[in-house]
């Protein structure tokens, strides 16, 4: 009676296979093999551990925003401020260091607070107000941008001790320091998203959040996590990056955020929340900065660069949408 | 009888509500914000009301305000364009070449205000078929269009600056009766879209559609053809706003202004245009430009740290923000 019909099956499997194929990520990792291979073949010095572990702490900062900004665009929010967030962690750093003599552990710590205040403050504005995300983080972009500029007023801040350059330039277990963290961070992120109650009530939030909330998920706790986990994120990429450049600048980490931003919804992350995830996020994150170095190594110039990654972002947006397209054609059971 | 005249009553409070509160819109709340905000600063400097200073003002801020008109328009159809500020940054180039050319080769400078026009037309037709025919997010399309133009824009001009341009092609510094020119534009062109968005059908339907599509769809509006309109209009403002931008100083930068995008959808938004599209006037978005030019100008006046400007402009887009979403719950509880 409930035998399952062997072509039913059949069917399914195949649909199954299909759906995979054709899914933003496989495509994706076609792409970035196939930019890999050309580039490697091209270049004997591109895939060197050296040349390798050197683009993972140039790509960092971004990596490391892009994390809790997929969670937030996977909700259907936005955050435009975490490049605020940055300057005004790196600002507050160099001058509790500097201007007010805190000791220099106690302004790292000052300024990762900050960054978890500054994600707060979005937070509330959001959960509590009811302000939509892209107005508020748009309204503290340039907030926390301005109190950074007020506070440095165009100083900058230098002459770290060696212990703090350490976390940025050096080196632990053979590999810079950025790998490692951010390797925590895309592990930390990955089980959150794919293994916990939280990461899936996240794009039930996204799919509907109405729904969401009558089906008793805490949205609004949920959403003043991530907002604040955002902004923690973007103060851990400033000190590290302080430290890597050995100075502090209000004008960090301006337009970072579309950075991140392209970075998820390029890992098939949709911007009207609901689907994607940190797999996506970080082929992404590897095809773009794979296109900017291949391309430096190949004596393109930087700007050109800049050009194709513009049309990847919008040619992978669209042959998603194709491919989408053909999923249900070809999954269609006549 | 008792509860008919309890209802009548009811009402009656109702009505005088809405009507207590329907003159309490975001451009009148940003006009008395800007006029208060003028006295008082007049008290502590009155050179800040003088003549120079308000024509200073309102130069400053007319090529963020045309633009802002178009932007006004794209997020009431529900969408957003980052890419205009890179768009500014090279039409402004291209114009400030063609007008270089054209004092050389000796053709019409008027190609140097036509080309550009065209071109921003064109790009914004482009960002607006592949939104409303090939469904990409326009938040999506225009943030690959701001990496293109940005690169394209760099590769192009090598970051140089253009310095020897004509006299007569220094269309924002000339005056017409003693107002500026950009002045005249901004009026202008806020008068004929705020009337167009108002009162033609073409206006109404992009209300339509960034209200409600389904709604829009089912009296008969195309989507499509609205969308591809509201983006090609908003690259003809994109337009005429790098034209004042580019003809106000003596030179042209060449490369994009960091932050001018959100500088322009700050305005949009602090004029009441709501991003979740549907709602909002360019009168507004106009006002909006205004106060956000008034602010450090008057900072500066007040003898406030021009460092701390930005972190002020940041307080204002939150605090107008939250009058809107305050005024607006106030009345539809009104309406109840």
């Amino acid at each position: 009676m409930t035998a399952i019909d062997p072509i039913v099956q059949h069917h399914e499997r195949r649909n199954a296979i299909i759906t995979r194929l054709l899914a933003q990520e496989t495509i994706l990792l076609v792409l970035t093999v196939i930019a890999v291979l050309v580039l490697a073949s091209a270049n004997e010095r591109f895939l060197t551990a050296r040349n390798l572990s050197r683009e993972i702490s140039l790509i960092f900062e971004v990596a490391l925003i892009a994390l809790p900004m997929t969670l937030i665009i996977i909700t259907g929010g936005i955050d435009l401020s975490v490049g605020s967030i940055f300057g005004l962690s790196a600002i507050v750093l160099g001058f509790l260091w500097q201007d007010s003599g805190w000791p220099l552990e106690v302004a790292i710590a000052a300024a990762l607070v900050c960054g978890i205040i500054g994600g707060a403050i979005n937070g509330f504005f959001i959960v509590r107000v009811g302000v939509p995300p892209l107005i508020t983080t748009l309204a503290t972009l340039a907030l926390y941008r301005g109190v950074a500029l007020g506070i440095s007023e165009a100083r900058s801040a230098r002459g770290f001790p060696d212990w703090f350059l350490g976390i940025g330039r050096g080196e632990f277990l053979g590999a810079p320091w950025q790998i490692w963290i951010l390797l925590i961070g895309i592990v930390i992120t990955w089980l959150l998203l794919s293994r916990t109650i939280f990461g899936r009530s996240l794009y039930a939030m996204g799919n509907n959040e109405l729904a969401a909330r009558f089906a008793g998920i805490p949205v609004n706790r949920n959403k003043w996590l991530i907002y604040v986990f955002s902004g923690f994120a973007a103060a851990l990429a400033a000190v590290v990056f302080v430290s890597r450049v050995t100075t502090t600048r209000s004008d960090m980490g301006s337009g970072m955020e579309l950075d991140a931003i392209a970075a998820v919804v390029l890992g098939g992350t949709s911007i009207f929340g609901g689907s994607g995830g940190i797999g996506g996020t970080l082929l992404g994150l590897i095809l773009i900065q794979v296109l900017k170095n291949g391309l430096l190594l190949a004596g393109v110039r930087g700007d050109a660069t800049s050009i194709l990654i513009g049309i990847v972002l919008i040619a992978a947006i669209l042959l998603n949408n194709f491919f989408q397209w053909l999923q249900v054609r070809l999954t269609a059971n006549k | 009888m008792a509860s008919l005249s309890g209802t009548a009553s009811v009402t009656k409070t109702a009505n005088r509500r809405v009507r207590a509160t329907s003159w309490v819109t975001q451009e009148s709340v940003l006009a008395i914000s800007i006029i208060v905000l003028g006295l008082v600063v007049s008290l502590i400097n009155p050179n800040f009301v003088s003549a120079t200073n308000i024509s200073n003002i309102l130069n400053n801020s007319s090529y963020i305000a045309i633009a802002a008109i178009g932007m006004s328009m794209v997020i009431i159809s529900g969408n957003i364009d980052i890419s205009v500020g890179a768009l500014i940054g090279l039409l402004a180039t291209i114009g400030g070449r063609l007008a270089v050319g054209a004092a050389d080769g000796g053709y019409w400078i008027g190609w140097a205000y036509i080309i550009p026009l065209c071109v921003g037309v064109l790009i914004e037709g482009v960002i607006g078929f592949i939104v409303a025919y090939l469904r990409v997010p326009a938040i999506v399309v225009s943030l690959g269009m701001t990496s293109i133009l940005r690169g394209g824009l760099i590769l192009w001009t090598g970051g140089e600056w253009i310095y020897d341009l004509p006299r007569d092609f220094m269309l924002a510094q000339q005056q017409v009766l003693g107002v500026p020119v950009p002045v005249i534009f901004m009026v202008i062109l806020t008068i004929i879209a705020g009337l167009w968005l108002r009162y033609s059908p073409a206006g109404r339907s992009i209300y339509a559609v960034g209200g409600n599509k389904e709604a829009a769809r089912l009296s008969g509006i195309s989507e499509k053809r609205v969308l591809m309109q509201v983006f090609m209009l908003n690259g003809l403002m994109v337009g005429f706003a790098a034209m004042m931008f580019a003809t106000q100083f003596s030179a042209i930068q060449s490369t994009v202004p960091s932050g001018l995008e959100l500088l322009i959808i700050t305005a949009a938004v602090v004029g009441g245009v709501s991003i979740l599209g549907g709602t909002g006037t360019v009168i507004g978005s106009t006002f909006g430009a205004l106060l956000i030019h008034v602010i450090p100008n008057a900072m500066i006046f007040a003898n406030i740290s021009q460092y701390w400007q930005q972190a002020v402009q940041g307080v204002l887009i939150l605090f107008t923000v939250l009058v809107d979403l305050y005024r607006r719950r106030r009345q539809s509880y009104g309406r109840k």
